[in-house]
This record gives C-alpha cells, structure tokens and sequence, in this order.
C-alpha cells in the first residue's frame, strides 16, 4: 500500500468529483482511474485493524483487513472498473451523472462493508448499499422501474434495521461491537442471519433481486449484479461459517430458482434467478466450513461476479441496441451482433462451469467438499443445479437471445467501451478457467485442490453434454416450452397482490365498522359537548401544519439529546 | 454450441445467408455433436475415474444424470406454468 486510505474513501470522493468534473475525458479518467488506483494500491494490505476512530464509548474500525477482505476488496475494484468502462458511453439523457456517482458511491459502499471492523461501520455501508444502488434501478425512469426500486429499497433497508437490531442486542450481551464469527445462537445472531439472508436472496426472501434487478439500466444492472449480493456472502463467510443450516439453504437456492429461469421470458430476470442458483453454490461452501469449501464459495463469489457481469453486459447490449430484452421478441442477433454473441457465450460457459472456464476452477471445490464431509444426499442436488445451469443460463441465454428463430431484428455491435468491457471479462473468465492458480493464490486457506484431473474435467463434460443433448431432444420433439410475454407467481405474491388485495377488500369493512362506531352509542349528546372542548377549532386537537409539527418534534428531540449528554 | 435452428424459418430473403440460416450446417453441427456426446461416454469404458459418490460406480453416470435432470427441469418447469403463469400485466392492475 502507498497511502493508508480506507478503500471506500477514494470512491466517495470520486463520486463527489464526478458531479463537479464535466462530461468528457476528465470524468472518464476519474470513472477509470479510480478503481486501478484504489486497486494498486490495496495490493498487499497487510491482515488487521488499519485505522480506530472512537466515536462516544465505541471504538469504530472502518478500514479493517480480515480473512476473506482482500479477495472481495480486489475483486470489487475490477468490477467497479469494468462496470465503469461498460457505461462510460453514458450520454446527458441517459441521467449519466446520477448513475456514474450512484456506481461510484455504491462500489463504495461494498469495499466499506468487506473492511468494516465492527458492526456500526458495517451497518452503515448496508444501508448505503441499498440506497445507493437504488439510484441505478431509478434512472431508468420508467414507471415500472421507479415501483420496482421502491419495492427494493424497502426491502433492502429492512435488511439493515433487522442488521442494527441484531446488532445492538449482540452487543448488549457480548459488550463488543467486533463484527467477526457470530454462530447461530441467540436472538441477535438470529436477526443478523435474518439480514444477511435478504440481501443473499435466500429462499422465500429472494424475489427483491429477480424483481428490481431486471428492472435496472442496461448498464446500471451490472453494477446491481456485482455488489450486493457478494457483500452479503462475505458477512454470511465471516459471521457464521459451518453453520449446518447453510448447506440445506444453499441446496435449495441452487435448485429451486431454476425452475423460475426455464419458463421465464425477460432474459435479464433469467439471470437473476440464476444468480440465486449461484449465491446457492457459495451458501453451500459456507455452511460446510473446511478450508476447502470456504476457499470454494469465495472463488465462486469471484467468478461469479465476472461471468455474470459478462452475461449481464451481453444482455444489458442487447437491451441498449434493440430495446428489447424478452427472448419471444428476440432472436438471430448474432447476424448483425457476432462479436457480442461470441462474448456472451465465454460468460454462458463460464457459468455452466466448462472445463477452460472460471466457473469449473471453483464450483468444483464446493462439490468436492460435499463428498469429503461426506453429504451424500445434498451432492446430487447440487449435481442436478449443475446441469440445471448449463440449461438455463448457458443455452437459454445465448440461443434465444442470438439464435433460435430469426426475430428479423438487424441492428450493430454496442459503442467500443462495451465491447471492451464484455472482452476484458471473458478474458478473465478464460484466463481463471485455465490458470487457476493466480486465483488460488488469493484464496485465503490453503489447500493441495487441483481441478484439473481427468476424472473431474471427464465427468462435468458428461454432464453438460447430456444436458445440452436434452435440450436439442426437447427442442426437436416440441415439448420445450416456447417464450410466453407472462408474470410467473413466485414469494413476492404475497406483498404485490394479496396484500394490496386484501387492504383493499377490506378497506370498506373497516371504514363501515367506523362509520357504526361514531354514529353509534358513543356519539352522544353529551360526549360531542365534551369532545368539542378539546377537537373544536381552537381546541388542542386542532389541525396543526405539518411542518409545524416536524419542528416542535425536531425541537422535542434535540432537547432530549441534550439533557442525555449533560 | 447448440445452435439448433428451427423449422419453418426462412430469414428475409434479400439479405446475405448466414452460418446458421443453412439447415445443412446445423445438421453438420448436431452430427459432430451427437459422435461427441457417444465418444464422451465411450470414455468411461477407458478412464479409471475416482468414485466419491456410490452413484457415481455406475457406468455413464454423469451422463445419464445430465440428460435426465435437464429433461426433467423442463418438463416439470412446464407443467408449473399450469399454476404460475398470470398475464404480462398481472401485477400492474390497480
């Protein structure tokens, strides 16, 4: 390191600068250089607390160097700078200063939630987290986009009231604010584990991410599929490794959402379902907790960030060139986009874990680890995820966007800068997939794993071979189901329809109920006398100005405040 | 890749023939595949693989396990649609 800077500080500043430096090459200098420099110079961060600030009775360490900071801290500065690179078109109507600062203060917030030493700092960069990406959902300035984003934020910011509560009881009992290893026992931990895994999408809580993600900007997603969820599998490898309970829900993430990816027509919402199967993956290595698991779902985090973030970008170029993005209105586009089509396929690869790509080095070693610690029955269900992956995200994705039926679409390749992110992150697919060990080397256990014996790299390409024969048979004889413009019902039917439904319902009964109770015994004579006295117009109940009541309230509590500190 | 075109679709006819337009190619693709698909489980009569899992000593099991499961997510993932599936606008009614 050259200067002893919280990693998250040159982002602020950066987003700060983004605002006042005009469109142009100095704000693509500061879009770039920032995350290369940030990324130099956390290289070789040595492992402890770097910086205490004691703010009232707590000591705060915001800049803190743990087991797994480094990784997510130098992959979080590769996916800041491809994400930039990738939107550096952005244009004046394209809101482009809001989404350049929004990416910047939310990449941002993740580097400060990987070396956050304490919860109050780690709550603090959750919160910003959802805010700041919220911004990336909102500038697509469509109705859907702005509901969406809402539905995000609250949900999101869920996530950090239910962290700050955790949090609080834990150091009500423990006397610390440390966060490291908490372990599923008691009220608190429970909480925290309750936070972790809305942000992780865990089963039941994960419709915020296939909701709001697809939802995004073309560029904006990228960024959206980079950071969230990764800082949530981070807290999850620091708070509760070995916890048992993991493996189940990792089980069920990679095999459930699939289901969802096959009959789902928005290929962006594709992709997030299968980043639930993904995160699955990671969950499982969690929750087994050896040295070679961890080491695997962190991998996986890693990769996952790039061949997902290359699939992202593959689709978020068809979105911005087409306007269209639901495999029934596309198809052929690798006639007039082969350069997208070709990149878009390494990601397609990738994810589907073929050998030579980045998804195979580190999926394998949760897979591994499954039948070292001897989980004979949750190994085939990840086996069935495996090949479920390669159906949905590997052919679904490339075939119905760029083959399939010719949707008579013609358009060209996206602007340079997103043809060179895409090649940059299919470059680093190819270059893991094949020279794993420099991903290795940044692992933080050591272990003698080596995924490249011939009996892994026969049997995975077994698998998605028969997978992809599955496929052409579906195809021929017609029972694959064709691309449908629908809504498939998932967990969040719950608060997009039968909630409202039923406020809505019974909205009438409660108001008639209301209507009895005032015109009835209660509204006598001699209580509207009384009553008067005190709702009457210049009565204590008198409507008063809201804005005079947020003050008094202001008033309320700084008069509170003070009389606490003195 | 499975660039597996369907039937029925001609393209627009002025515009230059692309690789896949031809049926011919397509089928010179699914051929290499299919003789790919039986050399890989060809293979399993030669490598000595490790077995982690019982299910793995049989014969071909990876591959068996792979067309079956995608068969089965598809056609599962089908018939929910009997259940799941509303209208494009379902959650935009007021």
């Amino acid at each position: 390191m050259w200067i002893d800077v919280p990693p998250f500080l040159p982002f602020f500043l950066g987003a700060l600068l983004v605002v006042l430096a005009p469109r142009g090459w100095a704000r693509n200098a500061l879009l770039l250089g920032i995350p290369i420099l940030g990324g130099l110079n956390l290289i070789g961060a040595d492992p402890g607390p770097h910086m205490e600030v004691e703010v009232f009775h707590y000591v705060l360490t915001p800049f803190q160097v743990g087991t797994f900071s480094l990784l997510f801290g130098y992959l979080f500065h590769i996916a800041a700078f491809i994400g930039n690179l990738f939107a550096l078109h952005l244009k004046r109507d394209d809101d482009d200063t809001l989404q350049q600062a929004a990416a910047l203060l939310y990449a941002g917030s993740a580097l400060g939630a990987v070396f956050a030493g304490d919860f109050i700092t780690l709550f603090v960069f959750w919160e910003l987290l959802a805010v700041t990406s919220a911004a990336l959902i909102w500038a697509r300035r469509t109705d859907r986009s702005v509901r969406a984003g809402l539905r995000y934020l609250v949900i999101q910011v869920l996530s950090g009231v239910l962290l700050l509560a955790g949090a609080l009881i834990r150091v009500h009992e423990t006397g610390s604010i440390a966060f490291g290893y908490v372990g599923l026992e008691g009220l608190g931990a429970w909480l925290i584990f309750l936070s972790f895994g809305i942000k992780a999408a865990f089963p039941l809580l994960h419709n915020w991410l296939t909701d709001a993600y697809p939802e995004g900007t073309p560029t904006g997603t990228v960024f959206l599929s980079a950071f969230t969820t990764k800082v949530a599998v981070y807290a999850l490898a620091v708070a509760f490794p070995g916890t048992e309970m993991l493996i189940y829900i990792g089980a069920l993430m990679t095999a459930s959402p699939i289901f969802y990816a096959v009959i789902e027509n928005d290929l962006r919402r594709v992709l997030g379902y299968s980043m639930i199967n993904q995160i699955g993956f990671m969950v499982t290595g969690i929750g087994l907790g050896t040295a070679l698991s961890l080491n695997g779902a962190v991998a996986h985090a890693f990769n996952d960030v790039l061949f997902k973030g290359l699939l992202f970008m593959g689709m978020g170029s068809v979105l911005h060139q087409t306007g269209k993005i639901n495999g029934s209105d596309l198809g052929g586009l690798y006639k007039s986009m082969p350069i997208t089509a070709a990149l878009t396929t390494v990601g397609a690869a990738s994810i589907s874990a073929f050998p030579l790509f980045s998804g195979f080095v580190s999926k394998s070693m949760v897979m591994a680890a499954l039948l070292e610690e001897g989980h004979f029955m949750i190994w085939p269900v990840l086996l069935f995820a495996s090949a479920g992956v390669f159906h949905h995200a590997g052919i679904k994705i490339p075939f119905f966007a760029f083959f399939a039926h010719d949707s008579g679409i013609r358009t060209k390749e996206p602007p340079w800068n997103m043809v060179l992110a895409m090649a940059l992150a299919a470059v680093l697919c190819v270059g893991i997939g094949t020279f794993p060990q420099y991903l290795y080397g940044l692992l933080p256990f050591e272990t003698d794993f080596w995924p490249y014996d011939i009996t892994h790299v026969l049997t995975q390409t077994q698998l998605l071979f028969f997978g992809a024969l599955a496929f052409i048979g579906l195809q021929k004889t017609g029972i694959y189901p064709a691309e449908l413009r629908s809504v498939n019902i998932d967990a969040e039917w719950t608060y997009r329809w039968f909630a409202p439904q039923a406020i809505r319902k019974l909205a009438p009964a409660v108001a008639f109920l209301n209507r009895i109770i005032r015109s009835g015994a209660f509204a006598t004579l001699v209580l509207r006398r009384g009553a008067s006295r005190i709702y009457g117009p210049t009565g204590l109940a008198r409507q008063w100005p809201t804005g005079s009541m947020v003050i008094w309230v202001t008033v309320m509590l700084a008069a509170y405040l003070i009389f606490y500190f003195l | 890749m499975n660039n597996h075109k369907q039937a029925g679709d001609k393209g627009p006819s002025p515009e230059k023939t692309h690789l896949w337009d031809k049926p011919e190619n397509v089928n010179r693709l699914l051929r290499v595949f299919y003789a790919l698909c039986v050399a890989l489980v060809l293979l399993d009569f030669v490598v000595h693989r490790h077995v982690a899992h019982p299910w793995e000593r049989f014969f071909g099991f990876h591959a068996f396990y792979g067309f079956v499961a995608c068969w089965t997510l598809v056609v599962v993932a089908k018939l929910m649609r009997k259940f799941l599936m509303r209208g494009e606008d379902y959650y935009d009614v007021d």
